[in-house]
């Protein structure tokens, strides 16, 4: 009666659990975007980066290309398509060459020359200022921008309109073919689309692509050999996001039906399989409902993890129903003879990840919590749950047959001492060879995005002229005027360095929208009528010109003395809007100012004399971001830590076992195995040229964790509970799931889940047969 | 014509006057003309201001003191008129420019004079009419009258070749 009750109450819970877990995970949402590498507790310069990376003004770029037919029918295609997207309000701006706001863009610099103009200042409207400006104009007139010029001539003598077209048109754009951009080689027709979304909003930039799919596929109609490619990160987030739901999707179901498969060979029974699966999926479901709680979002990344961790989950249940003796009461000797064995892996399992958690990088810290609740719940319900849940005599296929074989050969393993002791110094050798390639310091390969994606961007974006965003200066302060002040003072400073050669060109947002300070400034040093009159006559003396023909330049000065200060609405429907939108930006009621730079050609930027011209303004708030700079040590960073954290999870397990050994020599016996599969795993590495990135560090920490288990096995000292064929085939069994779970994630196309793959599927292997080779050979023989 | 398409390439010393209705004496410049066939045409202006303009293709580069500006010559119908009538010249591309002009020429062979009228309505609206006057296979001059009665003309002049 006590039984049942006991019985009934461990169900309940669990099912509570389960009910529990679920609620949770239909409230979670599941990212794929960059966060999950993105730090936790960042930097200021870090928090730009991933402001920038999230919705900076180039996380809004997609490049388009067309490629394929002949280049009259691309460059149609090229305008129809453009046509097409300038009516749709997902985009902000599209570009592919024609001349389509230059009516607006001129009409509101010209209207608007004296506000926006950096020349206006009282001593070019003197006599002297006046007369030189003339002559400048003059000049101007005869050459051959000289026709362009004019017919401004009366209006603006002073030639503020040519200085602003100067600041505007400074950037380089591809050459014309048939009407629209073309890559240099005149094999694709370009187009640059501003998504109004934000790079990081993954469904609205999928959306985005999908219209300009569909405005290509209607415009090319009559061209078929027409192909369409587009990159950019928004395209980057779609595609990888893409990528990881494809694969998830995919190996959870090839992984559940090949273990499956696996369970179903050796047990011969249904039931039994169903049942194993019960820990595998309550795990799982602890997993994904801890990661949300603990995180509020899980990333794809963690459940492509998820599917290879089924395979060392369902683990405990094959210890469970191979060791056991047949029947009801071999349940309970189980409990009795292996649970602390078991309880000691999960404990060490347990252990080498919490280092993860302690990880600054989120997507390391979600795997560790995952790993640890998905462990804790599988192992939890196989000792608690599981065995009130099987029937009455409940019995699967007897493998006491592979067993025996099994114990023959761990026997004959002894024999493989010396060339194991032989190959460890191979690996060593190796690893000594390669230590200076060992690791890979790059940012990308975090990144899921392919290497055709990659080089597909690069060429793109060298056909447009469009070099990474890599400079940016950001000013931030309380008011938009504010930072648009400090723009200003930071403009002047950069321009001398344009002048230095030390930058090809900036942009600002004070360009087109000055502050009003500066607005009323250059108001105020326009001077009434009457005197510029007659400071302009003094200035055409032993000009060519007479006075006279300036009388619209007169009535324009007085109108300009007066006219209403530009806000940020009369930019509308200009392309300088795209501009200011995009670098003047508001943040929980603080505002920033990015002005992006350009390096000169063929050079890089000097950081440190931009950092000191900046320094010497004294203006707070004001950064200097390196973005490639940056990342790269976000990288290191997270390498150098995922170094110590894995090393910090192996000391742990080493302490755990030896408190609870208290045998210095057990401990060594115990971990001599596992590390010779990581030294032979790593060395493998180095051999097929796999450079190392985080997360073949998280795998090798794997291979301990799982791998402790066999070597707990083999451990055995007591002489009555010496190892057994059947625990020989439940450890072959259970490696067996293991390797397949983590296999199927080595021919993944996500490079972080592969590496994690064929680090941890080969890593198990040896581990096991490490474990076996170097075991303790057993005083008495088993008696099953 | 014929003649003139031989030129593979060369340099010429030119002056330019333009007379602009605005303007109560024409303005000059002088400087080096460099021509590349078939279509790169380099006007390297020392007087009054230094300032280079190259045309390679359909792409103008203008250097004018720090600034450089790259423009496609389509965008500019005025610019586009004077390149493309001495280019075509030069190469002596026949088919080029009748393809924008109505040609007219005039004189012998000796000493002639080529008369180019725009076809397009928009390069109408600028350019009225372009003469250009040799001998043989030299280009001499290079008259543009422009729709609004302001005019350049540029003489040319071939250095003696040692």
């Amino acid at each position: 009666m006590r039984e049942a009750r006991h019985r009934f109450a461990a169900i309940a819970l669990w099912i509570a659990f389960l009910l529990t877990c679920g609620s949770v995970i239909s409230r979670t949402t599941f990212t794929t975007d960059l966060s999950a590498f993105l730090p936790r507790t960042p930097t200021p310069e870090q928090q730009l980066l991933m402001d920038q990376l999230r919705d900076g003004v180039a996380s809004r770029l997609i490049l388009v290309g067309i490629a394929g037919a002949d280049a009259p029918a691309r460059a149609r295609i090229s305008r129809q398509l453009a046509t097409r997207l300038r009516a749709d309000p997902a985009f902000v701006a599209v570009n592919n060459g024609e001349p389509v706001n230059t009516e607006r863009d001129r009409a509101f610099l010209f209207n608007n020359r004296y506000l926006l103009s950096p020349t206006v200042t009282a001593a070019r409207f003197s006599a002297e200022g006046l007369h030189a400006a003339l002559n400048e104009s003059i000049d101007l007139l005869a050459s051959p921008a000289g026709l362009m010029v004019k017919s401004l001539l009366p209006r603006d003598p002073t030639g503020e309109m040519v200085e602003l077209l100067g600041q505007f048109n400074s950037g380089s754009s591809p050459s014309m073919v048939g009407g629209a951009w073309a890559s240099r080689d005149g094999a694709r027709a370009l187009m640059l689309v501003q998504t109004r979304a934000a790079g990081s909003d993954t469904d609205a930039q999928q959306a985005a692509m999908a219209n300009i799919r569909d405005g290509f596929e209607k415009a090319a109609g009559a061209s078929p050999a027409a192909q369409l490619v587009m990159t950019g990160p928004g395209v980057f987030s779609v595609t990888s996001r893409n990528a990881i739901k494809d694969q998830v999707s995919r190996l959870s179901l090839i992984s559940m039906a090949l273990i499956a498969a696996l369970l179903l060979l050796v047990y011969r029974s249904f039931s039994a399989l169903l049942l194993g699966f019960v820990p595998v999926i309550s795990g799982a479901l602890a997993g994904i409902a801890a990661v949300s709680l603990g995180f509020g979002a899980v990333h794809g990344i963690t459940l492509g993890f998820g599917t290879a961790l089924i395979g060392e989950a369902v683990d405990y249940s094959i210890y469970l129903f191979v060791q056991s003796e047949q029947g009801q009461a071999g349940q309970q000797g189980w409990v009795e003879r292996f649970w602390p064995t078991v309880r000691l892996g999960v404990l060490t399992s347990i252990f080498g990840f919490a280092s993860l958690l302690l990880s600054g990088f989120p997507g390391l810290a979600q795997l560790g919590l995952y790993s640890i609740a998905g462990l804790i719940a599988a192992a939890t319900v196989t000792r608690y749950v599981l065995p009130q849940l099987l029937p009455t005599n409940f019995r699967i296929h007897d493998v006491s047959n592979i067993g025996r074989v099994l114990e023959r050969w761990t026997r004959q393993a002894k024999a493989l001492r010396w060339p194991a002791a032989l190959l460890l110094l191979i690996c060593c050798a190796v690893l000594l060879q390669n230590r200076a390639t060992l690791l890979n310091n790059s940012i990308s390969s975090l990144s899921p995005v392919s290497q055709e994606d990659v080089a597909l961007d690069a060429s793109l974006r060298a056909d447009m002229g469009a070099p990474d965003v890599r400079y940016l200066v950001v000013i931030s302060g309380p008011s938009r005027e504010s930072v648009l002040h400090s723009s200003e003072q930071i403009s002047l400073v950069l321009q001398e360095q344009v002048d230095r050669g030390e930058l090809s060109r900036f942009e600002s947002p004070s360009r087109y929208l000055p502050s009003t300070a500066t607005q009323r400034a250059r108001q105020a040093s326009l001077p009434p009528a009457a005197l510029l009159e007659g400071q302009l006559a003094k200035a055409a003396e032993g000009l060519p010109v007479r006075a006279q023909l300036f009388s619209p330049f007169l009535a324009d000065v007085e109108a300009a003395r007066t006219q209403p200060l530009l806000k940020p609405a009369d930019l509308e429907r200009t392309s300088m809007a795209i501009g200011v939108d995009a670098l003047l930006i508001e943040k929980d009621r603080r505002w920033s100012s990015v002005l992006p730079l350009t390096a000169p050609e063929g050079a890089n930027i000097n950081a440190e004399h931009i950092r000191a011209a900046l320094a010497a303004t004294q203006l707070q708030d004001v950064l200097f971001v390196d973005m490639k700079a940056e990342s790269d040590r976000l990288y290191s960073g997270y390498l150098h830590e995922a170094t110590l954290l894995s090393l910090g999870g192996f000391a742990a397990i080493v302490t755990l076992l030896l408190l609870v050994f208290r045998s210095p020599m057990r401990v060594i016996r115990t971990i001599a195995p596992l590390l010779a599969a990581v030294l032979t795993v790593t060395a493998g590495l180095a051999l097929f040229g796999q450079q190392l990135i985080i997360l073949h560090l998280v795998g090798l920490l794997l291979v301990v964790a799982i791998g402790s288990n066999y070597a707990l096995f083999f451990d055995q000292r007591d002489s009555a509970t010496a190892i057994s064929p059947r625990t020989l085939a439940s450890m072959l069994l259970a490696n067996l799931t293991t390797v397949a779970g983590f296999g199927l994630l080595a021919i993944s196309k996500v490079s972080l889940l592969q590496a994690m793959g064929v680090t941890v599927a080969p890593g198990v292997i040896l581990a096991l047969i490490y474990a076996a080779v170097f075991a303790e050979p057993s005083k008495a023989t088993s008696d099953v | 014509m014929q003649n003139l398409a031989q030129h593979k390439s060369g340099r010429a010393i030119f002056t330019e006057k333009k007379y602009i209705a605005v303007l109560d004496r024409p303005v000059e410049s002088s400087g080096d003309l460099f021509y590349t066939a078939p279509d790169r045409l380099e006007k390297r202006t020392l007087k009054p201001k230094p300032e280079s303009m190259v045309v390679s293709g359909s792409e103008l580069l203008v250097e004018r003191g720090r600034q450089k500006h790259r423009v496609q010559l389509q965008n500019y119908p005025e610019l586009a008129a004077f390149i493309d009538s001495i280019r075509g010249t030069l190469a002596g591309d026949q088919k080029a420019l009748e393809r924008n002009y109505q040609l007219s020429l005039e004189g012998t062979s000796d000493r002639w004079i080529l008369q180019l009228l725009p076809l397009d309505e928009k390069m109408r609206t600028v350019v009225q009419r372009i003469r250009i006057s040799g001998n043989a296979d030299e280009v001499r001059s290079v008259e543009i009258s422009q729709t609004d009665g302001d005019r350049s003309v540029m003489t040319i002049e071939t250095p003696a070749t040692p």
